[in-house]
């Protein structure tokens, strides 16, 4: 975690990527955020924060995580060959608690004695709750009430790891809203309470924050390929909410111009009908959850309602560096439809024997199209960050099974 | 045109004409267009009667996460009818025509402001005789645009200092600020904890000091004695939420009718503890 690239001139000092992040907070969070900040600088320069942070990876995470060549999906794509980074094979399913990780570890190093986190699909919530667990502290998550419906399973392991649920029923009760409302309780506890962010957005030094606990994904990945076979890969792919697993997979890679770096953004039912996730397809920017990227907003800066069949990607906003990497054109960002996310749900399940999560089955919709694009000679990197054992009941639904 | 200050001046002419009849101002918060803008106008227009000596026009908006229940559900009645920015200062412009000594100032959240640019929005609020706005998610260290745009035009960009601003984050807070500086009571959202007297007193002369500007206490105060006891260490009292609730529950009179009791604390606070 503590490899400096290039590309870590950003964020500069007020917390920008360009034009994007920075701090708009309530000024109650202010002095919260400074203080934040500086026990983040001091924590990511100190040896001894690294270490520990390196045993937990290896010993309770289960890092690193494999790279697989996935040879059916290769073939059945016709085209290129397709590596996917096993993130899902991580200790509670996905990417999200290499950051929670980090967090956590920096909340005790600040002597905060109470865990807040708001989650979407459950993934983050999940991840919080397991580290608070772990080193014993109180952990209360937020999680939008429409989402408490459609993934109950993980609303089941967070109580039992002793997490209390809150419901949110302001707004639509997604994401937006349970951060709406970890940010009112953060502002109500402000002496005691760390709030674990669950993806690169939010204030500054958050997207920072998260962006370093994730890029190990990155690292391991380019260091994989090198090694299996002997070049770098020509794209790396990652669905994209907030952005944190996309972040984590391209960050090591950005300085490799000849790498390209392709964030799938959920389109929902289609961005032409405007009940999709996309902000940077479908959006403009605009200043929410204390950083300035593109939003989904209407013609007065009113926030929309995301819309997408996976709730780890129903989020109106994306993290501000991913703003600035498209601006910048240095990466590509495109989509997919809940219906083809269904569809390599049960494809990936099909021929690999892996349920992905249906956020990484948005990534793999394109990856499909990508690997035809590239044909034989092509590698191609894809984020697996979490597996589809809190779809499957959900999907059934979908797909129109009773279980 | 009228000879009438306006902008961070109306806002110290008001403050100052309390002060010499030793009284606090008495701020009143209301959501533009709750439940609609036709029934908010009434109470917009009724407010100074009722003893409001400075309006806090609310600007609804999807996401006010420094909001208690009270000002949330509040935001969205007014979106659910169609209210928007624009129509919030059109309530504001139709307030001007038959008001010009009441200093009224918008608070809300900065995307709807950002979405519009620093520059129009200025000019929307000096045409609308908007004197001054409170932007709760835009801190110092954010707000270089469109306190440019406002200094140029004369009004004021209140900021707010908190429970949680040290000695050493106050003159960040209090630099480049005009009209007052906002108090917020209690580490929390609208609404919710009530603030106790004594550390209040004592915030409200170290921002004061620090200003040298009046200094405006909020969140959280809800009844005519907290409003009395406030009254009596600071320099104006806000309330917002229990006005919106009133206007919620029970309507434009009763909304007025709470207001009017508790100016009159707010007004008598002085004089009745020297008694």
């Amino acid at each position: 975690m503590s490899t400096q690239t290039q590309v870590d001139i950003w964020p500069d000092a007020r917390g920008r990527f360009g034009e994007f992040g920075g701090r708009f907070v309530a000024e109650t969070l202010m002095p919260l955020i400074l203080e934040l900040e500086s026990a983040w600088d001091e924590a990511r320069n100190d040896p001894d924060f690294t270490a520990q942070m390196d045993a937990y990876m290896r010993d309770y995470v289960g890092r690193p995580s494999a790279l697989y060549h996935a040879e059916r999906l290769s073939e059945e794509f016709g085209g290129a060959k397709i590596w996917l980074k096993r993130d899902e094979l991580n200790h509670t399913g996905s990417h999200k608690i290499n950051n929670c990780l980090g967090q956590v570890l920096l909340a005790k190093r600040m002597g905060k004695t109470r865990i807040i986190a708001e989650t979407g699909a459950g993934q983050h919530g999940v991840a919080t709750a397991t580290l608070a667990a772990r080193f014993g502290l109180p952990c209360v998550v937020f999680m939008g009430a429409t989402d408490i419906e459609r993934q109950q399973p993980n609303v089941f392991r967070m109580k039992l790891l002793g997490a209390e649920v809150v419901p949110v029923t302001s707004g639509t009760g997604t994401l937006k809203d349970a951060m709406n409302e970890a940010l009112r309780d953060w502002v109500t506890h402000v002496e005691d309470t760390f709030y674990v962010i669950g993806t690169v957005a939010g204030p500054h030094p958050y997207p920072h924050m998260v962006r370093t606990f994730q890029s190990v994904i990155g690292r391991e990945a380019r260091a994989q390929i090198l090694e299996r076979e002997g070049r770098l890969p020509d794209a790396c792919v990652a669905c994209i909410g907030g952005g944190s697993n996309a972040m984590g997979l391209f960050h090591a890679f950005v300085p490799d111009k000849n790498v390209r770096l392709i964030g799938v953004e959920a389109a929902g039912k289609g961005i032409e009908t405007g009940q999709h996730a996309a902000s940077l397809k479908g959006g403009a920017p605009g200043v929410l959850h204390g950083n300035r990227t593109y939003l989904l907003q209407d013609d007065d800066g009113q926030i929309i309602d995301a819309h997408s069949i996976s709730a780890g990607l129903d989020y109106p906003g994306i993290g501000p560096e991913h703003a600035y990497l498209h601006d910048s054109g240095r990466a590509e960002y495109v989509s997919a439809t809940d219906k083809e996310a269904l569809e390599m749900f049960q494809l990936c399940t099909k021929l690999e024997g892996i349920i992905p999560a249906l956020e990484p089955a948005h990534a793999l919709a394109r990856v499909a199209d990508l690997a035809r694009e590239l044909g034989p000679k092509g590698l191609i990197i894809m984020n697996m960050c979490g597996r589809g054992d809190k779809d499957v009941f959900a999907v059934a639904g979908h797909l129109g099974v009773k279980i | 045109m009228s000879t009438q200050p306006i902008g961070a001046a109306r806002l110290a002419a008001r403050f100052a004409g309390r002060k010499a009849q030793n009284q606090a101002a008495f701020i009143a918060y209301i959501m533009g267009g709750d439940p609609d803008v036709k029934t908010a106008q009434k109470l917009l227009d009724g407010l100074p009667a009722a003893g409001a000596d400075v309006i806090e026009l609310g600007l609804p908006f999807t996401d006010p996460m420094a909001d208690g229940p009270a000002i949330q559900a509040a935001a969205l009645r007014a979106l659910k009818a169609g209210v928007r920015t624009k129509a919030v200062l059109a309530m504001a412009a139709k307030f001007r025509k038959k008001d010009v000594t009441t200093p009224l100032i918008v608070m809300g959240y900065y995307n709807p402001i950002h979405h519009m640019g620093c520059g129009a929005f200025t000019d929307a609020c000096v045409e609308a005789g908007v004197d001054g706005a409170i932007i709760v998610d835009l801190p110092p260290e954010e707000d270089a645009a469109l306190r440019a745009a406002f200094d140029e035009a004369g009004l004021a960009l209140i900021r707010l200092a908190t429970p949680t601003t040290d000695d050493q984050r106050l003159p960040t807070v209090v630099a480049g600020t005009s009209g007052f500086v906002y108090y917020v009571s209690v580490a929390g959202i609208t609404g919710a904890l009530v603030p106790e007297a004594d550390p209040v007193a004592r915030a409200v002369a170290r921002i004061r000091t620090a200003s040298g500007l009046p200094v405006a206490v909020g969140f959280g105060v809800r009844t005519p004695e907290k409003a009395a006891q406030i009254a009596r260490v600071a320099d104006g009292v806000v309330v917002g939420s229990a006005i919106v609730d009133a206007m919620a529950q029970k309507g434009v009179e009763e909304a007025l009718a709470l207001t009017q009791c508790l100016s009159g604390a707010v007004h008598n606070a002085r004089s009745e503890s020297t008694s």
